[in-house]
């Protein structure tokens, strides 16, 4: 092993696997407040990369297109929990996730429809495009990746330990009935984890499309990565979410480098249902699961 | 906003097992209607059914119904695992796919007659569920659908991969049709009796599990794991046993399916197709026995009702599919009900 080789895939894997948490923290904090895997989950990625690409081509901006979409993108997320979740009569885990299904449908074909069938993209955060020292070569916009990713899962976790809404999602999460009682309006909870998936997984879709372009077919494959990430790291875990994204972003980096790249999604789902299988309840989450 | 402080209750419950249970409990109590008469209509429109081939004004409309029915078998099977075993399995496509395989090279690469590819992909599926099966079903909530999704995401890996056994994205080519002594099974009209009769074979046996001891011990374990343990069922064995019977009935599906076009190809059994199993179970009516057949009906006719409307057919679909579900929680098979309820006036809800 190169040492140079090794630390090339490091960041490679980092970088991916930043994205895969920023992903799997969005099914996570809808999976605490619903019970429900959210399909739409991935779709929101592409469409906050795609609504980017054609700001930047009006206003010539990178970060306000990326600034305008994530922000558009939060409010397809609310907009979205209103118009199909807040209707149902009588939700449950299941339903809600079928439904999470039809919304990603709809997604999608509304982005075939408006924002067109091309992959778009648009430049890098830097001017420079890639930074080579120790004989490693690293895309500026990886830097971007790593940076933008702690800044979000440090607000993230000032979010939740010290906001009081943060703190009232948590509470409503652990206990509806309790949280209820003590005042929390529990019926906006749900609108809220839309609203912050939708944002973490915009984030994700704003920051990496200068690297992959953005089309409208790609949200179900960062859709499923997200989860598995979301799975291996432990669900409905804020720190799961992270360390099973780099996890399987380095899984997949060192599998198509050392192992084969054409069996590169292979490789990843074998471990992570091994992992299932030794460790289901994901690497850091609590063994909530009861065996039987 | 009358309906709102329903909500808060059952908006939205933190446990994943709690909602579904609730649910279970409604299609648990529906389906126990007796036995003769469930039969009776099932064997009655498979009867209707076989007029299709001379009623069909061309051959095309044939080749549908054969489409049908092996979609019936995918979703009926599905729903037996879903519907009735509350088990969400997203890698239903990939046992339609392992079952294709195996049994469309053995023909193609081998040259073994389909008779034998057949109950060979049944094996086969069986077995895979069976090794996915054990170390999973041991646990409660999402673990099924996540191991179930990684299996079909590694088996779309190999089918395109795997390119000297599998024909790689290109397809499986050279898979011989059933043929009969020398009468080969090879156009849509010749192929109707064999997808009929296996179809309504998988369909009685799926009636027949449901009514015998082991559909009673999956329900009661739907319904309330610990309750049924209680009872003396063990409850991972019945789960499995469930899975694996679902699964194998999925790779007899793949089996025609790989014979019937003499062609497979990996992006039939992806990912998405499996999601899509799970919504046509939930569209036609979860756990309930007639809804699988409306759900393959709406798989089958929807994509060809939409053709003209083309880039909009998905957006048409996608909508469509969350009106149902937002209005019909049940499916279609519980549209009666749903209007009963309503006109019966809206009282409280079981708890």
């Amino acid at each position: 092993m190169h040492a140079a080789t090794v630390v090339q895939l490091l960041v490679i894997g980092v970088g991916t696997g930043s994205i895969y948490a920023l992903i799997a923290l969005g099914f996570n904090v809808v999976f605490k407040s619903t019970g429900a895997m959210n399909f739409a989950q991935g779709e929101w990625v592409v469409m906050a990369g795609m609504i980017a690409a054609v700001s930047f081509a009006t206003i010539n901006s990178v970060a306000l297109a990326c600034l305008a979409a994530v922000l558009l993108m939060t409010i397809v997320g609310i907009i979205s929990e209103r118009l199909v979740i807040w209707p149902l009569r009588h939700p449950n885990p299941l339903l809600i996730t079928l439904i999470s299904i039809g919304l990603a449908i709809c997604t999608r074909s509304l982005m075939m429809l408006v924002l067109g069938k091309r992959p778009v993209g648009y430049p890098g955060f830097s001017k420079t495009e890639s930074l080579g020292f120790w004989g490693i070569n690293v895309q500026t916009q990886t830097l971007w990746i790593f940076g933008i990713t702690l800044v979000f899962l440090f607000g993230m976790h000032l979010f939740f330990e010290r906001s009081m809404l943060g703190k009232a999602l948590r509470a409503a999460a652990a206990d509806r009935e309790a949280a209820a009682i003590v005042g929390v309006k529990v019926e906006t909870t749900v609108m809220l984890s839309f609203a912050i998936a939708a944002f973490a997984g915009a984030l994700a879709g704003a920051i990496i499309t200068p690297l992959t372009l953005a089309s409208y077919d790609q949200g179900a494959a960062f859709g499923f990565k997200g989860f598995s990430a979301a799975m291996l790291g432990g669900v409905g875990s804020l720190p799961g979410a992270v360390v099973g994204g780099l996890a399987l972003g380095l899984l997949e980096a060192f599998g198509s480098f050392y192992i084969s790249s054409d069996f590169k999604d292979a490789i990843a789902f074998a471990v992570l249902l091994l992992v299932l299988f030794v460790r289901p309840s994901g690497l850091l989450g609590r063994a909530e699961i009861t065996k039987v | 906003m009358a309906c709102a402080p329903l909500m808060n209750g059952t908006r939205a419950s933190s446990h994943p097992a709690g909602g579904d249970q609730r649910r279970l409990n409604h299609t648990a109590g529906r389906s126990a209607a007796p036995l003769l008469p469930d039969h009776w209509r099932l064997l009655l429109f498979w009867l209707v059914l076989l007029t299709v081939p001379f009623a069909a004004p061309n051959e095309y409309l044939v080749s549908l119904a054969n489409l049908f029915l092996i979609n019936v078998i995918l979703i009926a099977s599905l729903n037996l695992l879903m519907g009735y075993g509350g088990q969400i399995s997203l890698g239903h496509a990939g046992f339609f796919g392992l079952g294709a395989y195996v049994s469309g090279i053995l023909s193609a690469k081998v040259g073994l007659s389909a008779w034998i590819g057949l109950p060979a992909a049944m094996l086969a599926t069986g077995l895979a569920a069976l090794v996915i099966g054990v170390p999973v079903l041991r646990l409660r909530g999402l673990y099924l659908s996540m191991a179930t999704l990684g299996w079909n995401a590694i088996l779309v890996v190999m089918f395109n991969r795997l390119v000297e056994l599998t024909g790689g994205p290109n397809g499986l080519l050279g898979v011989a049709p059933f043929s009969i002594g020398g009468f080969r099974l090879d156009t849509d009209l010749r192929e109707f009796p064999l997808v009929w009769l296996v179809s309504l074979l998988v369909m009685l046996a799926i009636l027949h599990v449901l009514h015998s001891r082991f559909g009673r011990a999956l329900r009661a374990v739907a319904t309330n794991e610990l309750g049924a343990e209680a009872l003396g069922i063990d409850s991972a064995r019945t789960k499995l046993l469930f899975f694996v019977l679902s699964a194998g009935m999925a790779g007899i599906a793949g089996s025609l399916y790989v014979h019937i076009n003499q062609y497979a190809s990996p992006e039939t059994f992806s990912i998405s197709n499996s999601i899509l199993y799970v919504v046509m179970v939930a569209l036609g009516g979860s756990g309930t026995f007639w809804g699988p057949v409306l759900g393959a009906l709406i798989y089958t006719a929807v994509p060809q009702l939409l053709l003209d409307y083309e880039d909009a057919e998905l957006m048409l679909f996608g909508l469509g599919m969350l009106i149902v579900l937002i209005a019909f929680p049940r499916g279609l098979a519980g549209v009666p009900a749903a209007l009963r309820d309503w006109h019966g006036g809206r009282q409280a809800r079981p708890t």
